[in-house]
């Protein structure tokens, strides 16, 4: 097939649930490739000299290599592939924004002036990984000996998990502490089912058991031990405790009842499986019309739980415009088809309450956008006299995370930003403190599933080579011979 | 999983119990908490820790039923286990030797306050006690209070045992008699507690409450538990659950405490009837 007959096939579209079918439950929207879907998709790919996709791609995976193997039809080879470089393909098949990574460079959505239409990496991805766990039986890695070294790692989401599982493959004990009653982090107390279903998640975690992980629940470390502890009784240690701290408006009313912030809603929703109360115990805020405030992927699953959770009417209310919203545009794309209404460049002034203390309405001023900010969007400034009160029954608060203070708090020697970030090494991971580093959200604020892994797999490198030369002055350069390789 | 090494009623609908809790022992301060999940399906819930045994590796918790979970777990037996228990959560009481400290303890309130008493006591305070409930059989750790006390005051709504009356009219009567507190420590319902600190605010006697919000986690994640102090929010699950009783904006507690009322009716309704231990309705808390 030469490029041009590649060049001609339309993107193939993976289908999903009806909008009018799906907010009354809380399965997953989009369904899969079929084998035969996804080798018509793997066609479409040029197989480039210089593939800019892989430089787009925050871990490096070689992009074309396991499309080729879709293309032939060898899917176990293809999986393979993706697993050098990527340990969590079903999970980051499913939420990185590829539109802004590889899919944004990719050489067909060039050629078509529209990455909508460039190849569709990581549905492929999604795709690859769905068939290796519908095969029911895994590749273990080759056992390795024994290293006799013990690391421990704070925290079960992406960062940690993956730390935990490049480490465990060079043959170190592994002992990882979460403060849930369940691992997988952002990706099981926030992302919600319909978007990430909850099994996959479980089912990497069970890997990582079979491997030899060993999974403390229920350790806030800070609490339930001091990290000096850990260090005594570890190697080295790792913290990717990620951005769970949430932020508030600090308008008036906004400790009314039925306002409340996304984690909070996200956590009963997802963790609590509060959709299926009164079969599950634990309750949430349920209204007619819901407003949630802000425009992320966090924002949206807010919007689109609330839907799920009975509303007639959900509402984002957001400052900037639409074109701002940092949401993924599939996640934007899928809330409208839901019937999320977009409330643009308006902004809560104060909450307003009933004589029982619940919300009744919201204090909205319209916005228009001003100079670029410091981060290079336009600036959101109100306009005067332009107040307006809309209704509302529920509000959830969806304006961003930062990093989650328990453990910097309990450690006063570990360095952190002015806005609470771990001060780390870029290359390696580390910490002021010799013998911990640090990676995912707790360094980098409220950021990505992939940025968190990559992160989790330079640390785990790093910590390696730490464990195995006692090295920790200039872990950096050292590593500099593999730095392609870790990316 | 954490097995119950230990269980007894202490009161009507009070149990008190041992759970196999070694890691939380292990590091646990007075005034501090945990969070537990009875079952798969099962809500998480905070409950005071009222005292360790390293050497068992076991905390003792002390619970009234209130709804479907707490009356749920009464119904478990020593030998049974719940897959979580999270802690010791929340920052430790502050213990200081200050000289005389008042300990005032209404309903359930008395579980988490023993902790605390003792402790001011080991250190070198005097504790006077005052405890009260809505009726004698209610009750709990009169025996445990006097220990540590240099005295204990007993009020009851109907009069039942010792004074009839409120903690409040305890305290007037100590402070009518000279007594000088330099501290007061309160715990129980938010009503009581508001009540309590109102008076030492007018009596100048520093307080320290134990705020009981909604709670989810309990690490500072979600923000349920928030709380309005001295004008700023806090959350009570890392910055509490102790605060200084002068700040707190109890009328708020207390409406937030509602939030979920509907809903935990529904819960108690269908335990009940899938039970049939007990008809909703009959159970009557202490906590409002
Ligand atoms: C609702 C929502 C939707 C999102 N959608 C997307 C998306 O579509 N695509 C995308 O790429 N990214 C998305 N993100 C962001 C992404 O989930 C995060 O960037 C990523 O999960 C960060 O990984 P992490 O491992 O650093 O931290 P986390 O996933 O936050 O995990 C940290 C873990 O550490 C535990 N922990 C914290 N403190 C302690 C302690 N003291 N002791 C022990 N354990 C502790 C926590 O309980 C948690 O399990 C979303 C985030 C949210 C909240
Ligand atoms: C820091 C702290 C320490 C506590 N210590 C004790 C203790 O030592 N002994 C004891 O008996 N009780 C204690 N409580 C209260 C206890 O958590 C609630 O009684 C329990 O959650 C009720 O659960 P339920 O399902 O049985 O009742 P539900 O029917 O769910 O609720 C009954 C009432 O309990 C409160 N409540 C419900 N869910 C929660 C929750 N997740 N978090 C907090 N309160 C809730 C509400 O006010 C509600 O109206 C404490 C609460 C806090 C915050
Ligand atoms: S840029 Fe696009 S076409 Fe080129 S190799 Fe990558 S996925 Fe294939
Ligand atoms: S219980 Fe979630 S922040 Fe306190």
């Amino acid at each position: 097939m030469n490029i041009k007959e590649r060049l001609k096939i339309p993107p193939t579209m993976m289908p999903e649930q009806d909008p009018a079918e799906r907010i009354t439950n809380v399965e997953e929207v989009p369904l899969g490739y079929t084998p035969e879907m996804a080798m018509l998709e793997a066609k479409r790919c040029l197989q480039c000299k210089t593939a800019f996709c892989v430089e787009g791609c925050p871990v490096g995976i070689d992009i074309p290599g396991f499309i080729q193997l879709i293309e032939d039809g060898d899917f176990r080879g293809a999986i393979k592939k993706m697993k050098e470089k990527n340990l969590l393909p079903a999970i980051c098949g499913r939420v990185c924004p590829q539109e802004e990574q590889c899919q944004l460079v990719c050489t067909v959505g060039k050629a078509q002036k529209d990455p909508c239409k460039a190849v569709m990496i990581g549905k492929l991805e999604r795709f690859i990984a769905d068939w290796e766990r519908e095969q029911g039986e895994y590749d273990l890695p080759p056992e390795v000996k024994p290293s006799g070294r013990k690391v421990a790692v704070i925290g079960a989401g992406p960062a940690g998990l993956t730390v935990a599982g490049d480490l465990i493959r060079f043959g170190h004990e592994v002992t990882v502490f979460e403060a849930l009653h369940k691992a997988g982090g952002v990706l099981v107390y926030g992302i919600p089912e319909f978007r990430l279903p909850k099994a996959i998640v479980q089912g990497e975690v069970d890997y990582l058991e079979k491997l030899g992980v060993n999974f403390r629940y229920n350790f806030v470390v800070g609490k339930t031990a001091p990290v000096s502890q850990l260090i005594e009784d570890f190697d080295t240690v790792f913290i990717g405790t990620g951005a769970g701290l949430p932020r508030f408006m600090r308008v008036d009313g906004e400790n009314l009842l039925g306002v409340l912030s996304a984690n909070e809603y996200l956590t009963r929703a997802n963790l609590m499986k509060a959709y299926s109360f009164p079969e599950t115990d634990t309750p949430i805020v349920t209204g007619k019309k819901v407003i949630t405030v802000g425009g992320g992927n966090v924002a949206m699953d807010c919007a689109r739980t609330a839907l799920r959770m009975g509303a007639a009417r959900s509402l984002i209310v957001y400052r900037r415009a639409e074109e701002q919203m940092p949401a993924r545009l599939e996640e934007i794309h899928h809330a409208r088809e839901e019937g999320v209404e977009f409330h643009l460049l308006q902004n809560p002034v104060s909450l307003i309450g009933n004589e029982d203390g619940w919300i009744s309405g919201a204090r909205l001023i319209k916005m228009e956008l001003g100079k670029p900010d410091s981060s290079g969007r336009r600036r959101p400034v109100p306009i005067e006299g332009s107040e307006f009160i809309e209704e509302t029954d529920a509000l959830i608060v969806a304006i961003g995370n930062s990093p989650n203070p328990l453990v910097p708090a309990s450690f006063p020697e570990l360095e952190v930003t002015r806005w609470g970030g771990v001060v780390v090494n870029e290359l390696t991971g580390q910490t002021s403190v010799p013998g911990v580093f640090a990676g995912g959200d707790i360094v980098l604020g409220a950021a990505t599933v992939i940025l968190a892994m990559g992160h989790g797999r330079r640390a785990a490198k790093a910590m390696n080579l730490y464990l195995n030369s006692g090295r920790w002055v200039d872990l950096d350069k050292a590593m500099d011979l593999s730095r392609a390789e870790v990316r | 999983m954490h097995e119950i090494l230990y269980k007894e009623e202490i009161g009507p609908d009070i149990h008190l119990y041992r759970f196999h809790a070694p890691d939380v022992a292990r590091y646990r301060k007075p005034g501090q908490f945990v969070i537990v999940r009875i079952s798969d399906e099962g809500e998480r819930i905070p409950i005071t820790i009222a005292d360790v045994n390293t050497d068992e590796g076991s905390i003792t918790l002390i619970v009234q039923s209130v709804g479907k979970t707490t009356l749920q777990m009464a119904g478990m037996k020593v030998g049974d286990s719940i897959p979580d228990i999270t802690g010791p959560l929340g920052v430790p009481t502050h213990i200081e030797k200050v000289g005389n400290v008042l300990c005032v303890g209404g309903g359930i309130g008395i579980a988490p306050l023993y902790p605390v008493a003792k402790a001011m006591k080991d250190i070198g305070n005097r504790v006077m006690s005052i405890l009260g409930a809505r009726s004698s059989n209610l009750l709990i750790l009169e025996k445990e209070m006097e220990d540590v006390s240099s005295e204990v005051l007993i009020t009851t709504d109907d009069g039942t045992k010792g004074r009839k009356g409120l903690v409040t009219d305890a305290i007037k009567e100590l402070v009518g008699q000279g007594e000088n507190f330099d501290l007061c420590v309160a715990m129980g319902p938010p009503i009581m507690m508001k009540f309590v600190s109102l008076l030492t605010k007018e009596l100048d006697i520093p307080t320290i409450v134990s705020l009981n919000p909604i709670m989810i986690d309990g690490t500072g994640m979600c923000g349920g538990c928030r709380v309005t102090v001295g004008g700023e929010t806090k959350f009570a699950c890392v910055d509490g659950p102790e605060f200084d009783g002068h700040q707190v904006d109890f009328d708020e507690l207390m409406k937030r405490l509602t939030m979920y009322s509907s809903h935990e009716k529904q819960s108690l309704d269908r335990y009940s009837s899938e039970t049939g231990c007990r008809l909703a309705g009959t159970l009557k808390g202490d906590q409002e």
